[in-house]
C-alpha cells in the first residue's frame, strides 16, 4: 500500500512526462486491441459469409476432387451415392458439378470454372432460383467480380466453350440471368453457376455432381467414395490466410509497442540515473534495494495502468462505436482473395483485451525492472553522492 | 552515559586501480547518547567516510563499529535498512530531498516506511515542520524552497521519526551565516530536548563553535578529541557568554526559538 502511494506521487510528480508516457502507451494499447479486433472480426465475418455461401453444413467431396489440381476436375465426377436418395429429394443435400470451360466475352478468352447446382436449391445464399428462367440459351448467374472482370451485364449473352467427358469440344450461348454480390471470392472470381441438370448434360455426366453440400445438423455418413469435410476443416483455410494477412499487421503493433516501450524505458532509465541521488536517500532513510527496485518497477509499471485507464476512456466509445456500425473499408475484395465484407464489424473478445494487457504490463515491467535492478546494486555512498555509473 | 556508537580499531580501505587507498587507519572512538559532537578535519581526512559507516551505509574493512548495540559488519543489509529506518537520521550536505515530493510528503516519508497511522503521521510532520519554522511550506517542492529552507526540510526529515542518532555531512555547507546559525541553533534545541545524538561532519567554524566535543582527523586517525571548556555537554544555558552566538534575540526570534512551545 505503502509502495502504490510513493510510486504514485512520483508518477504525479512528473507530472508531463507521466502524461506524454500514458498517452503513447495507451495509444499502443487501443491500436494493438482494435486492428486485433478488426482482424478477428473480419476472420468471423469471412467464416459466417463462407459458411452462407459456399460451405453450408460441411460437404463430401468426390474421392477424386483435388482442388489443388485444376486438370484433374473435368474427371473427378461421380454419381452421387444413393444412400442419399432421400436428403437429395428432400433438398437436405446438394450436388455441385464441377467443369472447366471458356467464355469468349467481346472476342477475348477467358477461363472459367462451371459450377452445376440445382436452381430450387436453398442451402447456400446464391440467387440461384434465377436459373429457373426459361428461353433458347442456358441462365447462368455469376458474382459481381466475375461479371465485371468478363465486362458482362444481365440478359448478356456470351459464348461458352467447354469439353464433354469424352474430351470432345462443344460450344454454346449462354445467358447471363444474373448478378449477385458476395464477399466470397471463392464462389464469384472465375466462376459461373448453371442448372445441374445442364451441365449433366453438356459434359454427358447424368446423375453426376464433384461435390455434395449438406444442410446442417444432418447424419453425417461416413462413404470411402465420398470423404466428409466439416465446417472447421472448409474454412481452417479461410482463417489461415487472414492470418497470414495479419501478419503485415504484427510489424505495426511491433512498431508501436516498441516507440511506447522505449518511451517508458527511457523516462525510467532517465528518471532512474537522474535520481540516482534520490536512490541513495531513498536506502539512507531505510528503505532496501530491493524495496527500492520494486518502486521503480511499480512506478514504471503504473504508466501502463494508467494507460489502460485513459485507453479505456478514449478508446472504449470508439470501439463500440466500430464494433456496431462497422467500418467501411475501400478495398476491392478481388485482391485479397478472402472474403471481405465492404462493412468490417470489429470484434473484441475478453481473451484478446486481457491478453493485449497483461502482455504490455509484463513488459513494461520489465523495462522498469532492468534500469532499477541495475542502479541499486550500486553502494548507497556512490549513488548519494550521484556518482556517475 | 549510555554507548551509543563505538568505534574499535576501524580501518577502511578502498580499492583503487590495482590497490588500495586507506581512508580510515585504525580509528577508536565512543560517542554517548546525547553528544552534540563534530568530525573535523581537512578535506580526505575520512570524515564522510567514517560517518557512513556508523550509518550503516559503508562497511568496514576491519575493526568493527557497534551502533546501538549491532555490530555494522555483521548486518544484513535488511538489518541494516532496519536500523536506518528505525534509529538514524540522515542530513545531507546538499540536502537529497526528494525532488517530485512536496515538503510535506519528505518530511513524510520515513513514517510511511514505518508504517505509521496516516493520522498520527500528519501530526507529526506539521509538529517537525513547526520546529524548524516551514509550517508555512507544506504544499511546496523542493524546487521552490531556497537553500536554507531546503536544509531545514532534510533536517525535519532525519528528526521526524525522532531518530536516536543523526549523521549530519557537511549540514551547512551550502549555506550563508545566517541561515547557518539558524539550523544549528534548531539542531542544537532538538538535542537538549530530545537527548538526540548528533554527529556532524564538517569543517566549516560556525559549526564548529557550537559543537560540544571536537573529533579532529587527519590523514584517516584521530589527532584530537577535545570539548570546548564553556560548552559543557547537554546544558547549552550557560552557552550565552560564548562567543559564537552573537544574538540572542536572533535566536529568540527563530523558528527554532518555537520548540519549547511546540514540544
Ligand atoms: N568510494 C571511494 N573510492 C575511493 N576512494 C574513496 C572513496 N570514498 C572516499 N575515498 C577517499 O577516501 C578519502 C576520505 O574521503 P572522505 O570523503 O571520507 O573525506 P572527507 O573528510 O569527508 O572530505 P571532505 O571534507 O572533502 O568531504 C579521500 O581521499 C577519498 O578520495
Ligand atoms: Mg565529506
Amino acid at each position: 500500500m505503502t509502495m502504490i502511494k510513493m510510486a504514485l506521487r512520483s508518477l504525479i510528480g512528473n507530472g508531463l512526462k507521466t502524461w506524454l508516457n500514458v498517452f503513447v502507451l495507451s495509444f499502443t494499447f487501443v491500436l494493438i486491441i482494435f486492428m486485433q479486433g478488426l482482424l478477428e472480426g473480419w476472420n468471423r465475418q469471412a467464416v459466417t459469409d463462407t459458411v452462407t455461401w459456399e460451405i453450408a453444413g460441411g460437404q463430401y467431396w468426390s474421392q477424386k476432387y483435388d482442388p489443388y489440381d485444376p486438370f484433374s476436375i473435368d474427371s473427378s465426377a461421380a454419381v452421387v451415392p444413393s444412400s442419399f436418395r432421400k436428403e437429395y429429394d428432400a433438398h437436405d443435400i446438394e450436388p455441385v458439378l464441377y467443369a472447366k470451360g471458356t467464355i469468349y466475352p467481346g472476342g477475348r478468352m477467358q477461363g472459367v470454372l462451371l459450377k452445376g447446382i440445382r436452381p430450387d436449391q436453398h442451402l447456400l445464399a446464391l440467387p440461384t432460383y434465377l436459373l429457373k428462367a426459361d428461353g433458347a440459351e442456358i441462365p447462368v448467374i455469376m458474382g459481381a467480380h466475375m461479371a465485371k472482370q468478363a465486362n458482362l451485364k444481365v440478359n448478356d449473352l456470351v459464348t461458352l466453350r467447354w469439353r464433354d467427358v469424352n474430351g470432345t469440344f462443344e460450344a454454346v450461348d449462354i445467358r447471363v440471368a444474373g448478378i449477385f454480390r458476395t464477399s466470397v471470392p471463392t464462389v464469384d472470381i472465375g466462376q459461373i453457376w448453371l442448372p445441374l441438370d445442364e451441365l449433366q448434360k453438356m459434359t454427358l455426366q447424368p446423375n453426376a455432381c464433384t461435390i455434395l453440400i449438406t444442410k446442417p445438423e444432418i447424419p453425417i455418413q461416413q462413404l470411402s467414395a465420398w470423404p466428409f469435410k466439416d465446417q472447421t476443416e472448409l474454412t481452417k483455410q479461410t482463417a489461415a490466410m487472414i492470418q497470414a494477412k495479419s501478419k503485415g499487421y504484427n510489424v505495426f503493433y511491433f512498431i508501436f509497442l516498441s516507440m511506447a516501450l522505449i518511451a517508458i524505458f527511457d523516462t525510467q532509465t532517465l528518471s532512474i540515473f537522474r535520481r540516482q541521488r534520490e536512490i541513495g536517500t531513498l536506502v539512507a532513510l531505510g528503505m532496501t534495494q530491493k524495496q527500492v527496485v520494486s518502486l521503480f518497477t511499480l512506478e514504471g509499471t503504473m504508466n501502463a495502468l494508467l494507460a489502460i485507464l485513459v485507453g479505456t476512456i478514449w478508446g472504449l466509445p470508439i470501439f463500440v462505436a466500430f464494433a456496431v456500425n462497422g467500418i467501411h473499408i475501400p478495398m476491392d475484395v478481388s485482391s485479397f482473395g478472402v472474403p471481405m465484407a465492404d462493412k468490417m464489424f470489429p470484434y473484441f473478445t475478453l481473451k484478446l483485451v486481457a491478453g493485449t494487457i497483461s502482455f504490455i504490463m509484463v513488459i513494461t515491467a520489465l523495462v522498469s525492472y532492468w534500469p532499477a535492478h541495475k542502479i541499486a546494486r550500486m553502494k548507497p555512498t556512490d549513488a548519494i553522492r550521484g556518482k556517475a555509473l | 552515559m549510555k554507548t551509543i556508537v563505538e568505534v574499535k580499531n576501524l580501518v577502511k580501505k578502498f580499492p583503487i586501480g590495482d590497490g588500495f587507498f586507506t581512508a580510515l587507519k585504525g580509528v577508536n572512538l565512543i560517542f554517548t547518547e546525547g553528544e552534540f559532537t563534530g568530525l573535523v578535519g581537512p578535506s580526505g581526512s575520512g570524515k564522510t567516510t567514517l560517518l557512513n559507516i556508523i550509518g550503516t551505509l559503508d562497511v568496514p574493512t576491519d575493526g568493527d563499529v557497534i551502533v546501538l548495540s549491532k555490530s555494522v559488519g555483521n548486518l544484513s543489509p535488511k538489518e541494516a535498512a532496519q536500523l536506518r529506518k528505525e534509529e538514524l537520521g540522515f542530513i545531507f550536505q546538499n540536502y537529497n530531498l526528494l525532488p517530485v515530493y512536496t515538503v510535506f510528503e519528505n518530511v513524510e516519508f520515513p513514517l510511511l516506511l514505518l508504517k505509521m497511522s496516516a493520522g498520527e503521521r500528519k501530526q507529526r510532520v506539521l509538529e517537525t515542520l513547526e520546529w524548524v519554522g516551514l509550517t508555512d511550506k507544506v504544499k511546496s517542492r523542493p524546487s521552490q524552497l531556497s537553500g536554507g529552507e531546503c536544509q531545514r526540510v532534510a533536517i525535519a526529515r532525519a528528526m521526524v521519526k525522532r531518530p536516536r542518532l543523526v549523521l549530519a555531512d557537511e549540514p551547512t555547507a551550502n549555506l550563508d551565516a545566517a541561515n547557518s546559525h539558524h539550523i544549528l541553533q534548531t539542531m542544537e534545541k532538538l538535542n537538549r530536548e530530545l537527548k538526540t545524538t548528533f554527529i556532524f561532519a564538517t569543517h566549516d567554524e560556525k559549526v564548529i563553535g557550537y559543537l560540544h566535543r571536537i573529533i579532529r582527523l587527519a590523514d584517516g586517525k584521530v589527532v584530537e578529541d577535545s570539548s570546548p571548556l564553556n560548552s559543557p555537554k547537554g546544558d547549552l544555558k550557560s552557552e550565552s557568554s560564548q562567543g559564537t552566538i552573537t544574538n540572542n534575540n536572533d535566536l529568540d526570534s527563530s523558528p527554532s526559538g518555537r520548540l519549547g512551545g511546540a514540544l
